[in-house]
């Protein structure tokens, strides 16, 4: 239960590195700085498509391959997620709510109708 | 707008640095400006300002906590982990890939491109914090969390001038960034060791990747990123025949190059670092 594997802890250590990194790295230096100009146009993009990246084959291709949308549990709990959080847009809470919404819809879906 | 700040006693002088060979006394004066800190009334309308959004977060802590043990890793991995990374977005990013067992640089790339967000910021926050020693900066910019970052911005929309303004501002980041820590790091653990007692037949790691999209959906503010979150998205899709999830690799790439292309078209006026 609470064992540590080599290569676990390895991409433990990097991934401290990279909040390190990107968190503090631009306050390491006590000159000011000018970024290229590339750079610019592309880090407000960068979260964006990485974490889209990261969740749409989760939500599209469960268990690795193609499911039609109506068919799939996490498809239908992403829905419901993304839709309240763009129709309750300045709610503080919208957050919250989605994401316990769209885990009831897919756990439903999922335990209760075997999708 | 600028905050009216509240009246202050006049702060006592810090005592005179002890000789480095003197360790108590330098531990003594530390914890005394770490006082100081926390007695100024900023500090705790920081707290507040935080606990106001805190239910968000805690749900997505708690589900980071289960998304860990659901996904393979031990439980004193997953602590491990929400200790030292402390970048939730990225874990969650990173625990897909690190079940399919990708290679270790694609695990980096993906949690180096989702936490390059905090790279803005840091372009932001240089502005607010270079009257800082260096190691202070440091110290400071690990526990910068979203949304510590977000009302900070939105409470001092500019950099402090006089001495009483920093100490002011740096009072109120940290209230943010302790309240921000301790509850996630409470409700993470809570999750980690709940996770492990759910049964895995209900697939509850898709909580992390509903919270995430739940946060996707909130960055995107402009057509421009709705693009790049399409592009992203068809991209990963397509490219999930690649071995190693290198798709995310692709797809990330993919939707920076559309993005910075059709971002010149869609939003001419853009200021570029802030979109």
């Amino acid at each position: 239960m609470g064992e540590l594997r080599g290569w676990t802890l390895l991409i433990i250590v990097g991934m401290t590195a990279i909040t390190v990194l990107t968190r503090c790295g631009l306050f390491f230096s006590n000159r000011d700085l000018q970024l290229p100009r590339w750079l610019q146009r592309g880090l407000p993009y960068a979260p964006i498509a990485a974490l889209t990246a990261a969740i749409a084959p989760d939500i599209l291709m469960p268990g690795g391959h193609w499911v039609w949308p109506w068919n799939s549990a996490q498809a239908w709990g992403a829905l419901v997620t993304a839709g309240w959080c763009f129709w309750r847009r300045s709610d503080r809470q919208a957050l919250t709510v989605s994401i316990v919404l769209g885990l009831v819809v897919y756990l439903v879906l999922r335990v209760g109708f075997g999708l | 707008m600028s905050l009216p700040l509240p009246p202050e006693r006049p702060p006592e002088l810090p005592p005179e640095l002890p000789p480095a060979g003197d360790l108590p006394a330098r531990l003594a004066r530390r914890i005394d400006g770490w006082a100081r800190t926390a007695r100024h009334p900023l500090f705790w309308v920081g707290v507040r300002d935080m606990a106001g959004v805190s239910v968000g977060l805690s749900a997505w802590a708690f589900m980071t906590g289960v998304a860990m043990v659901g996904s393979g890793m031990s439980v004193g991995e997953s602590v491990l982990m929400s200790v030292l990374v402390f970048a939730g977005s990225a874990q969650l990013a990173a625990l897909p890939l690190i079940a399919a067992g990708a290679p270790m640089w694609v695990i980096f790339a993906a949690a180096l491109c989702v936490n390059l967000r905090f790279l803005v910021f840091a372009v932001h926050l240089r502005e607010y914090l270079r009257f800082l020693p260096r190691g202070a900066r440091i110290w400071l910019g690990f526990f910068m969390g979203d949304m510590t970052y977000v009302m900070f911005i939105q409470r001092f929309p500019s950099p402090a001038e006089t001495e009483r303004q920093r100490r002011a501002q740096l009072a109120y980041l940290w209230g943010g960034n302790c309240w921000n820590w301790l509850s996630w790091q409470s409700l993470n653990m809570l999750g980690i060791f709940l996770g492990a007692a759910l049964p895995a037949r209900w697939g509850l790691e898709f909580a992390g990747t509903l919270a995430l999209l739940a946060v996707t959906c909130s960055l995107i503010s402009s057509r421009t990123r709705a693009l790049s979150a399409l592009l992203a998205a068809g991209a990963a899709v397509l490219a999930m025949g690649l071995p190693y999830r290198l798709g995310i690799v692709v797809a990330i790439a993919v939707a920076l190059a559309g993005s910075v292309w059709a971002g010149r078209w869609l939003e001419p006026a853009a200021e570029p670092g802030r979109g």
